[in-house]
């Protein structure tokens, strides 16, 4: 069985269950409904604050589509069950914090090493251990992505807003089918919780992609192949009588075990490098306000990136000439762009809720002629407008 | 040399030939279990493609991950029941058999066994129990014997080993049973029935691994460990009528549990079912 979510079963089902149209509804739910307009008909997990409405209306909602819940033991089996899954066909998500990201990261790795494609929301907490149980932060952006060991490539995408969660969500669940990869949701407490207008689009609005499988016998035979040059192999699913061996250790093309010639190690490493640098236009995203012209630049993610733009907006109606550039595929960064932007201003802001990491990527793309500053708080209330307008006012 | 005896070998078309020869010890108690698993399938007339094998790490997982010819998944350490589980979802109408070692499943995945029994989701496991970890040098597992020597528990082991069998037929298992390498017969048997029945089935396989344990426990000799298993097997019959410490040290096999329960995919389906009918959900 196989449901891609773009059936007209499924589609006569979300249209019966869910009208389009403005509802009021949390970050968390607005996640949940993403994935469903995405196609996800299977999640695994385990309870933990700010993540665990996520698993609540997967739980009431799943069942009406003939999608699966199932609340596994802990993140660990949560995790693997997700990629036991993926390989029979379903698209899978799950929904964590920071304790349960750090107990999902041996398997987020083998996800990475055999292809798996998988969405993985960590509804970011304050920390370090249990922290805040209870408060927003926006501490795991390197947790993302060096959480597992070993040199792998990771793609994160964070929405800023409950109605971007929405989109997001379905975004990541495209990119994990289109490159045959797992993606991290760098969501967080605050927007989880708050509550919102969101709109519920038709279904027919959205875009949704789907694994490729393989085209014929041969395609099947090599699961970790490169026919196409693009880096992605066909994905041969259990159940079809390929024959397929899936190994978290280093293998061949066709699946089976060489972990003694340095060769088909470096082979597959840098291919699977190599399928997420050669595929940005898949994920790369980022939203730029007054960035042309701006003197000022503040960059910003996730649920900072709101205040952001309020300080923004005040600070050109007071003549500075300020800038937001927010990235929304946090991972891989988008340096590029970055790096054009940086050559055209004087002082360069990092707003974030922790005490500066997403400030060490945007370093690596600018100059040191630029002032580089954090506008950084910890404790779990959110950054303000008058905190970051002040930090720019500052620079001014 | 291998590829003459492994083309002599009559269960060769269930085996992935371009994985051979295996990886395992000679004398090992792993080739018995594959041959065992082999025999198994043939005897049902189980078609390979609708069996899907997932193992964990260790020595035990290799045993049909990747010489199986069937969709295999080899997995993380202790995991693989976890992966199991959502493949078994995926693919309710195909036999989901996990086969691996001791520490893999009972150690540090014992939660992962513990729950997927409560559950009584339709896999078959065969955990192949060498009391020790043969992959990573020999060292204390879960399972050692009380007093026996190890590379971490080189004066002796003072941990009391852990009783797989009866613990997961207590955590709601449909079907346990337990027999050693020196019991082949019985053995296929057993994992017969498990893959037969429809719910959570366990076959713990007391197995030798005469190069991390024998050798340091005076069993250097594959045979010897075979001896020893076979002097000191208890049936589960007799061992009911037996004071605790006179089963001290002794395998106590033959079935534990064989009974029905609901099954946890079919459930879901079911309540997936009952769901869809009471929102009016059900397709014209
Ligand atoms: C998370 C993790 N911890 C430790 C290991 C190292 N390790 C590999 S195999 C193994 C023990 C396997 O023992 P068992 O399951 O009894 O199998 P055997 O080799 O004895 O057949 C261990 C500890 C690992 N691979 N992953
Ligand atoms: S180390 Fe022990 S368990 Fe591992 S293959 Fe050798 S004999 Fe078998």
């Amino acid at each position: 069985m196989i449901i891609r979510g773009d059936e007209p079963e499924q589609v006569r089902l979300i249209k019966k269950l869910y009208k389009p149209g403005n509802y009021f509804m949390q970050g968390n739910e607005a996640v949940a409904y993403g994935a469903i307009f995405a196609g996800c008909r299977f999640y695994a997990g385990y309870p933990i604050t700010p993540s665990s409405e996520i698993a609540e209306t997967m739980a009431r909602e799943l069942p009406k589509l003939g999608g699966y819940y199932l609340q596994m033991e802990d993140e660990i089996g949560s995790i693997a069950a997700m990629v036991g899954a993926s390989w029979t066909g379903f698209k899978v998500m799950t929904a964590t914090a920071g304790p349960g990201f750090s107990l999902m990261q041996e398997n987020l790795g083998y996800a990475v090493m055999t292809e798996t494609p998988l969405v993985l929301v960590d509804v970011q907490r304050s920390g370090p251990s249990t922290g805040q149980a209870t408060k927003g932060a926006q501490g795991d952006f390197f947790q993302a992505r060096w959480g597992t060991h070993g040199d792998h490539p990771i793609v994160a995408v964070s929405p800023t807003s409950g109605q971007d969660a929405f989109w997001e969500t379905i975004r990541a669940f495209n990119i994990a089918e289109k490159l045959r990869t797992p993606v991290v949701v760098l969501f967080d407490g605050v927007l989880a919780h708050t509550r919102e207008q969101i709109r519920i689009p038709d279904v027919e609005e959205v875009e949704i992609a789907y694994r490729k499988l393989p085209a014929n016998e041969e395609e099947a035979r090599l699961p970790f192949g490169d026919p196409h040059g693009d880096g992605v192999p066909p994905m041969p699913l259990f159940g079809h009588g390929y024959f397929t061996h899936v190994t978290g250790s280093t293998h061949k093309e066709n699946g089976l075990r060489d972990v003694y010639t340095p060769e088909v190690h470096d082979r597959l490493v840098r291919r699977i490098h190599r399928k997420i640098e050669q595929n940005r236009d898949v994920y790369e995203k980022y939203e730029e306000h007054f960035a042309d012209d701006a003197e000022i630049l503040v960059v910003s993610w996730g649920v900072t990136a709101r205040p952001a733009l309020g300080a923004v907006l005040k600070a050109r109606e007071e003549g500075i000439k300020a800038g937001l550039f927010v990235p929304k595929t946090v991972h891989p960064f988008p340096g590029e762009r970055m790096k054009q932007l940086g050559k055209k201003v004087r002082a360069v802001l990092v707003a974030e809720m922790n005490l500066g990491q997403m400030i060490l990527e945007v370093q690596r793309f600018v100059n040191d002629d630029v002032l580089l500053k954090g506008v950084n708080k910890i404790g779990g209330v959110p950054l303000t407008v008058e905190e970051i307008l002040r930090e720019i006012r500052g620079v001014a | 040399m291998a590829k003459e005896i492994y083309s002599k070998y009559p269960l060769i078309k269930y085996l992935r030939k371009e994985a051979l020869p295996t990886a395992l010890c000679p004398g090992c108690g792993g080739g018995t279990v594959l041959n065992a698993f082999a025999n198994a399938v043939d005897g049902l007339k189980i078609d390979p493609k609708d069996l899907v094998v997932v193992s964990g790490i260790g020595c035990s997982a290799w045993i049909a991950s990747p010489y199986f010819l069937a969709d295999t998944l080899h997995t993380t350490h202790g995991r693989a029941i976890a992966f199991a589980t959502g493949v078994k979802v995926g693919l309710p109408d195909k036999k989901v058999v996990v086969i691996s070692g001791d520490g893999d499943l009972a150690s540090i995945g014992g939660n992962h066994l513990l729950h997927a029994a409560r559950r009584n989701i339709d896999i078959t496991v065969i955990l192949v129990n060498n009391m020790i970890y043969g992959m990573t040098g020999g060292q204390v597992a879960p399972t050692t014997p009380f007093g026996a020597k190890t590379t971490t528990s080189p004066y002796r082991n003072i941990e009391h080993p852990l009783n797989i069998s009866e613990t997961v037929a207590a955590a709601g298992a449909s079907y346990v049973a337990r027999w050693t390498t020196a019991h082949v017969y019985q053995l296929i048997e057993s994992i017969k029935k498990a893959l037969q029945v429809k719910g959570f089935s366990l076959v713990e396989v007391v197995s030798q691994c005469p190069v991390q344990f024998g050798r340091r426990n005076r069993m250097k000799e594959p045979a010897e460990m075979l001896r020893w298993f076979l002097k000191n097997s208890v049936p589960v019959s007799k061992a009911k009528k037996m004071k605790p410490e006179e089963l001290e040290g002794k395998f106590v096999i033959g079935e534990f549990v064989n009974r029905e329960r609901p099954e946890f995919v079919t459930e879901l389906n079911k309540l997936i079912d009952e769901v869809q009918e009471h929102f009016g959900l059900k397709g014209e």
